[in-house]
């Protein structure tokens, strides 16, 4: 790698990536940063640049976020995160089901078909299911769970899985979908969720999502130019309002890593990661 | 939506109450407009009693950068809780751009409009940051003419309907040499009004929108040469099933005009000197045509092309004012397109003999020396024409004598 070029590892879920990241690059060179990127078709494969070398910085998922700690730590080395947006902090994630349902508590599912988003995904798949779990359901014999797999590996990225899990709700053909909130809103507003349909059986405390991540041997000057550079980012610039917009923030905030607790619940308990991590020479938990 | 907003918050309620409204059926409305009357770092109570409303506000203010805190035990029933204003929305118009005055005429009229503009009403206020069009006609000089409002109202407001302006079964009887005389006269019509169509439609494409009137009597125009294409076939296919002849000397004559790259060029070929020799024949048509259907669709033809000759003048006028060395290329341009038709054969012999015999109406002898008379003092009526109109634009007696002599035999 060029030694002051800070190259950031990012996920192509969906084509405006590319012109997100022209953006940024094209920002930072008219304030002197030589920045580039590199674009990932799923975040293991991220994951695993960055730990070989390849990338500065990574610009994680969730779940990314913990496979990139868990193979830096089996390795004896360490990651931290260094800015998330402010669209990351504090979401949740509803269990939503038909507004005539009887159901009352996540208890009440059992027997019933749960529709979920991709196996990876945080928010619409490992963290609600993390509650049915912890409600005392046997996710292997006490519910069906259907999941809805749209672009397995870009961790639920793409909206389509959840999407598809709120039709299949209405349709009758789940008992009941798993969603972060957001798309709750944008669901009934598209009137994917006709209004009065649905009704929402469990919400989950706050957590996080992505994150800049940066491992130990990550060049300081350039990490920090990078860090300073975001902050002095102001959605009242039009041309920052551009990329904010495409990139869904108001705002970049210093990275926090308390806001992933549930999901790092989640992968213990489900074991999500054991394969990947031995296949790396990592251990999971 | 409103203007943009001010930095400096009016008074406002500090609760709302959405009622039975969710954010998912317009109830964030109800939310911004009364958030627009709070302060930044001020609260807002919102009221309601839709079962999502928490959930949905906090998403909500999430995504448009404010806080939100949900109602504790001890709260009133129906509170859901209080938004922290974050973001000030007058951030997102800081450097933001009127784009131009919605009542200009004149020199009030931008003469170089932004790009960044781009399709923006004239008069509304333009977001700081967004795309730059590529609009080449950008210059008031080149394509303004304060007549084009004008002219553009008496076009809308004189649009007819070919199903119903002409009486296509209103009977009459026709020899059958003269009714071949006249498909072949809308054969010729009709090629000639579609270059009259596609020359202003690809300079409508290249025109700034700023200049509203403009964009609007060239996207007019190109719909009159629309019906006048359909009268002229319908007139055709009247009798018969095929229409007439094509030649290459028409064709080679018209593609000069779609090849123009120019747009006062273009529009000095095409409105001023052909669209003006065809009002003569329009009118000639009018006149001498052997039944009541080519009358009239030449009349209704007429009308239209009347503005259409009007507008070039008018900014023609307006540019060599402002540009007096424009009248040296208006007339180099006709020179270079004589040049270039110099080895065609102009009119062809086809058309010529058709109008002689559809003002002739018969075989009579007689009337056939009638027919080529009207024709003759057609071409006269036509050349006059041209150099009323050449010394409208500035030029002399002398210039404009030899440019019209220059001008297309094809007429157009």
């Amino acid at each position: 790698m060029e030694s002051d070029t800070l190259l950031l590892g990012a996920v192509a879920y969906d084509s405006k990536v590319v012109t997100i990241w022209d953006g940024f690059q094209q920002y930072f060179a008219a304030r002197g940063f030589p920045f580039d990127y590199v674009l990932y078709s799923n975040y293991e494969r991220q994951v695993e640049g960055q730990l070989a070398g390849h990338t500065h910085v990574g610009w994680n998922s969730p779940l990314a976020w913990i496979e990139a700690a868990r193979l830096a730590a089996a390795r004896g080395r360490s990651a931290r995160a260094v800015a998330m947006r402010d669209t990351d902090c504090d979401l949740t994630s509803v269990v939503v089901v038909r507004a005539d349902s009887p159901w009352r508590s996540l208890a009440d599912l059992r027997g019933k078909r749960v529709g979920t988003g991709a196996a990876d995904s945080p928010q619409a798949h490992l963290i609600p299911l993390l509650h049915l779990a912890e409600a005392g359901l046997d996710l292997a014999r006490d519910v069906e769970i259907r999941r809805f797999d749209l672009l397995v590996g870009k961790h639920g990225d793409h909206i389509g899985g959840e999407r598809e899990a709120a039709r299949a709700l209405v349709k009758g053909e789940v008992d009941a979908a798993c969603m972060i909130d957001g798309n709750h809103l944008q669901f009934a507003r598209e009137g994917v969720l006709p209004a009065g349909s649905t009704r929402v059986l469990h919400q989950t405390p706050p957590y996080d999502h992505c994150n800049f991540t940066v491992l130990d041997d990550a060049p300081r000057g350039p990490v920090d130019r990078f860090v300073e550079l975001l902050f002095a980012m102001s959605y009242d610039e039009p041309e920052v309002r551009r990329l904010f917009d495409l990139e869904g923030l108001k705002a970049w905030r210093r990275g926090r890593v308390e806001g992933y607790a549930q999901l790092e619940r989640a992968v213990d308990r489900f074991g999500t990661l054991e394969p990947w991590l031995r296949a790396h020479g990592g251990r999971s938990g | 939506m409103s203007e943009p907003r001010a930095a400096e918050p009016r008074a406002g309620p500090t609760a709302v109450d959405l009622g039975h409204l969710g954010l998912d059926r317009g109830g964030h409305l109800l939310l911004k407009r009364a958030l627009a009357g709070v302060a930044v770092g001020e609260r807002l109570a919102v009221r309601g009693r839709d079962p999502h409303l928490a959930l949905h506000l906090a998403v909500w203010c999430r995504a448009q950068g404010h806080e939100f805190a949900p109602a504790v035990e001890a709260d009133p029933a129906d509170l859901v809780g209080h938004v922290t204003r974050r973001t000030d929305q007058a951030g997102r118009w800081r450097g933001a751009e009127r784009a131009g005055d919605a009542r200009a005429a004149g020199d009030a009229v931008a003469s170089h409009p932004s790009a960044r503009w781009g399709l923006a009403a004239r008069g509304a206020t333009v977001e700081a940051g967004g795309p730059a069009f590529d609009f080449p006609l950008g210059d008031r000089r080149t394509v303004w003419a304060d007549e084009a409002a004008r002219l553009y109202e008496q076009a809308a407001a004189a649009q007819w309907d070919p199903a119903t302006a002409i009486a296509w079964s209103e009977p009459f009887v026709l020899a059958d040499e003269v009714e071949d005389a006249v498909v072949q006269v809308m054969t010729y019509l009709v090629e000639n009004e579609t270059a009259a169509l596609l020359v202003p439609a690809r300079f409508l494409a290249q025109l700034h929108p700023h200049f509203r009137e403009v964009m609007q009597l060239l996207a007019v125009q190109t719909a009159d040469e629309a019906r006048h294409i359909e009268v002229f076939t319908r007139r055709a296919l009247l009798r018969r099933d095929q229409l007439g002849l094509s030649t290459v000397g028409g064709q080679l004559s018209l593609k000069t005009l779609v090849d123009e790259p120019d747009f006062a060029l273009a529009s000095f070929l095409l409105s001023v000197l052909g669209e003006g020799s065809f009002l003569s024949l329009l009118w000639f048509l009018h006149r001498n045509a052997p039944d009541p259907v080519t009358a009239e669709v030449a009349r209704l033809a007429a009308q239209d092309e009347a503005r259409h000759v009007a507008f070039g003048l008018a900014h023609l006028c307006r540019h060599a004012g402002e540009e007096p060395a424009l009248r040296a290329r208006l007339a180099a341009a006709v020179e270079r397109r004589h040049d270039a038709l110099r080895h065609t054969a102009g009119l062809n012999e086809e058309v010529f003999d058709a109008l002689v015999l559809l003002a002739a109406g018969s075989w009579q002898p007689e009337a056939i020396e009638r027919g080529h008379a009207a024709v003759v003092d057609l071409t006269r009526d036509m050349d006059e024409g041209r150099r009323r109109r050449l010394r409208r634009l500035g030029f002399t007696d002398g210039e404009a004598e030899a440019l019209s002599s220059l001008h297309t035999r094809n007429f157009m």
